[in-house]
């Protein structure tokens, strides 16, 4: 549906965009993550026809966006939720985009019920919340019910509530078979949402696979023994007669790659071993992204990883 | 549809949900309505006081006030006669001044006239030596004709022929050789008409500066001599009329004008004669005020045009133009250009539509307050003692229309400025400075000639639009911007705004097509 093909844009002495090249299908959800800077709005942008990159093409369905004669009804996006005139109600703003394409009002009530907003269809959008901007920019992007959607950083800013409003909306509109791509700096945010991805840094695609695969990949998965300090050199035994990677962590741990912990589990009672513990340790979406990300951030936001534990 | 009358489409709903640019929009209108029927404006033309000016064959409002030595003639027929003399006086318009000044003023008048009776108003040939613009022929108060440059101290031979319904001039510096200046056709002429010598003056008037100016009555003499007539002249003797006297040529004076503080009007030159004619040893000393040409409104003239009902426009193009700028910069300033270029990447169409929009209703706007303060602000002026030039349904249709294409035109332009500076102070400053400060600086403090090249050059030229009557080369009016006379036609004063915008608009456009926003 959205097809980049190796976009290149500077601005002065920054690189914006270096090579960015990806497509996006209908059908899913697919994430848009980088780092700050890794040029992802610009590259939303250029797909929108709002800048001209230095090479490469955007298409969106086949032809380039400034070429569509009524562009929201091929591609809906949202930019930048707050860009409204404040005294205008959400109702008008939603009605002169209409009126652009030359969709009737009633298409404007159908979005407004969308997302909610039928409620504050005729308050000033100026007086908006962010969240309630946020759906008002999703209610303008579904006005010419298009194909394809495309959301710059949509859970910026939105609260819990918002956040499962949002996931949930994006994940219909896919199930609806429209192509939504979603764009995050935070990849955590896109744990539950998006089915592909697309890594960017510095502005160019690092990585461009679906969530399946990446998780995959990222961590076969690290699998931690405890047990009493009489037992732990059997289990050793056991394990790396087995084939398993085995190293001594302290006295009573050993940390174990090369098997499952179910494996681990049967292996250790099939021989009698007694042990206290056994935990995997599955990589997340955001430590698979941090290892990819490692060469091409800029900036690296902190964050720590989960564990979920399988205990005995 | 096509895209274009849909984004026109979309453009007007964004106009008309703002709240503020609708209401800047009828407010701006108000104020122009405001001016031009709450006119603090007074004049002396109430009550008893009557005021009217007789109308020319031509249909022109026109003064007619002369010192006139006539005799009837009828059918064909020739006078001649040589003017001797011709001097003349002007009040001391100087700060110190008090008395008179000797000196013919430019377009003193003293020569032989042809005239359909004494009515004023009526239809009239006349060859005249004048004060510093040489010998004219000039008929029906509009029409005038150079002859030779002569001066008025040079004494000249002038001949005055009626055969039919034509009238032939020629002039001679001795009595013997004689130039024709030209024939003229006064069309309804009857077969006895009124011939013989006058002497008028006009008002004399001294510039102060682009708002002020000062005048007074002047005076011209002339002596008469060698005078002959040929044809079908009854016997009789010369009736002397002046221009003063209710019941001769002229009429009850001059009109109040408005009372305008600005222009002070002091008395008559006093001079050594009165008004009137003396006949002297084979000729007339003749002595006369006033002038036989058409009546200019201003400060100069009498009483004033149905453009100063308009003087609230200027004030209806502030707000529209910041309008019009703002239209543009708040997109920018919060981002909505982006959502409007997504909902209409063809940039130029998009542009067009904005432009499309917001001179339409700017011109709406303008036309409807024309429309109005065309229709009651004339008469509420003249209702306030004011004596308002009449003019044809023609040009009061072109100021009204004028005026809306004015506010329209400048409203795109400050569109242009609006795209190419982004940034609403910076747009607005630009628009304003542009398109209305030049009105009003050389409407007030500038000197007329740099006001004038003000209203040449800048897009504030389009005022022009809104001047109502015409200015004559045989009239020493105050044709200045203050007094609703400006340095363009209508049509070239308009070219000029119609280009920057043009210009303004397309160098807009190639910046708002390449640019990222």
């Amino acid at each position: 549906m959205i097809v980049v093909n190796g976009l290149r844009k500077r601005f002065g002495s920054q690189t914006a965009l270096d090579g960015m090249t990806f497509s996006v299908e209908p059908g899913q959800v697919t994430g848009f993550v980088g780092p700050n800077g890794a040029g992802k709005s610009t590259t939303m942008r250029v797909i929108l026809g709002l800048d001209a990159p230095d090479a490469g093409t955007a298409l969106v369905g086949g032809r380039p966006y400034r070429s569509l004669s009524r562009p929201l009804c091929h591609l809906g996006s949202l930019l930048d939720a707050g860009a409204l005139q404040p005294g205008r109600t959400a109702r008008n703003h939603l009605l002169w985009l209409a009126h652009s394409q030359g969709l009737p009002g009633r298409r404007v009530d159908e979005v407004l019920e969308r997302a909610g907003l039928q409620g504050v269809a005729r308050r000033a959008a100026g007086g908006f919340s962010l969240g309630m901007r946020q759906r008002l920019g999703i209610a303008a992007a579904l006005l010419g019910d298009p194909p394809a959607l495309m959301l710059d950083e949509p859970f910026n800013g939105m609260d819990p509530e918002g956040i499962i409003w949002m996931r949930r909306h994006l994940r219909g509109l896919a199930a609806e078979g429209r192509a939504v791509l979603v764009s995050s700096h935070l990849m955590s945010e896109l744990q539950d949402t998006a089915d592909h991805v697309v890594v960017a840094g510095r502005g160019r695609v690092i990585a461009d696979t679906n969530i399946a695969a990446l998780l995959e990949s990222a961590g076969a998965g690290r699998v931690t023994l405890r047990a009493d300090a009489a037992s732990i050199d059997a289990a050793a035994g056991v394990l790396t007669a087995a084939g398993a990677v085995v190293t001594r962590a302290d006295a009573r741990t050993l940390a174990i790659t090369g098997l499952a912990a179910e494996a681990v589990v049967s292996l250790l009672t099939s021989h009698a071993v007694p042990f206290a513990e056994v935990s995997s340790h599955r990589a997340t979406l955001e430590e698979a992204y941090l290892e990819l990300t490692r060469d091409a951030v800029e900036f690296r936001a902190a964050s720590s990883p989960s564990s979920s534990e399988v205990t005995r | 549809m096509s895209a274009y009358a849909r984004l026109v489409h979309a453009e007007w709903t964004k106009f008309r949900t703002v709240r503020g640019w609708v209401i800047g929009m009828l407010v701006a209108a108000a104020v122009i309505v405001g001016f031009g029927l709450f006119p603090g404006m007074e004049g002396t033309c109430r009550g008893a006081n009557v005021c009217g000016l007789p109308v020319g064959p031509e249909g022109q409002e026109v003064t007619d006030v002369f010192t006139f030595v006539h005799r009837p003639l009828t059918g064909d027929g020739t006078i001649t006669a040589r003017v001797a003399s011709m001097t003349g006086a002007r009040p001391d318009l100087t700060d110190s001044g008090t008395g008179d000044v000797a000196g013919v003023v430019p377009w003193a008048k003293a020569g032989l006239i042809v005239k359909d009776g004494t009515r004023p108003g009526s239809a009239y040939a006349a060859v005249m030596l004048t004060g510093a613009h040489g010998v004219r022929l000039q008929h029906n108060y509009v029409h005038d004709l150079a002859g030779s440059t002569t001066s008025a101290a040079t004494p000249r031979w002038l001949r005055l022929t009626r055969a039919g319904d034509r009238v032939t001039a020629l002039e001679s510096a001795d009595g013997v050789s004689w130039t024709g200046i030209g024939t003229v056709r006064l069309t309804g002429l009857p077969a006895t008409a009124e011939v013989g010598l006058f002497v008028t003056s006009p008002q004399f008037t001294k510039v102060i500066n682009a708002s002020s100016a000062s005048g007074a009555p002047s005076k011209a003499t002339a002596g008469f001599d060698q005078i002959t007539t040929t044809g079908g002249w009854p016997a009789g003797t010369w009736t002397v009329a002046t221009g003063g006297d209710p019941d001769a040529v002229g009429g009850p004076g001059a009109p109040g004008g408005p009372g305008d503080p600005d222009v002070g009007n002091r008395g008559p030159a006093g001079g050594s004669r009165p008004n009137g004619a003396e006949e002297t040893g084979g000729g007339f000393t003749v002595t006369g005020s006033g002038d036989i040409a058409p009546a200019v409104a201003g400060a100069a003239g009498l009483g004033t045009s149905i453009s100063q009902t308009l003087v609230g426009t200027f004030a209806g193009l502030v707000l529209v133009v910041v309008i019009g700028a703002m239209m543009m910069t708040g997109e920018y300033r919060r981002g909505l250009i982006r959502t409007s270029l997504t909902a209409a990447p063809r940039r130029m169409t998009a542009l067009a539509a904005k432009a499309t929009v917001l001179g339409g209703v700017a011109f709406g706007i303008g036309l409807a307050a024309a429309a109005v303060v065309i229709m009651f602000g004339p008469d509420i002026l003249r209702g306030n003692g004011i004596y308002v030039h009449h003019v044809s349904l023609a040009t009061e249709v072109r100021v009204v229309a004028g005026t809306g294409a004015l506010l329209a035109v400048a409203a795109v332009l400050a569109l242009a400025f609006g795209v190419l500076l982004r940034r609403g102070t910076v747009a607005v400053t630009v628009a304003i400075v542009a398109t209305v400060l030049p009105y009003l600086l050389s409407m007030t403090v500038l000197p007329i000639a740099a006001g004038e090249w003000l209203l040449r050059l800048t897009p504030a030229a389009a005022f022009a639009v809104q001047q109502s009557t015409p200015r004559y080369a045989q009239v020493d009016g105050l044709y200045t911007p203050s007094n609703g006379f400006f340095p363009l036609t209508p049509s070239e004063g308009f070219g000029v705004l119609l280009a920057w915008a043009v210009a303004g608009l397309a160098f807009a456009a190639y910046r708002f097509r390449r640019r990222d926003v």
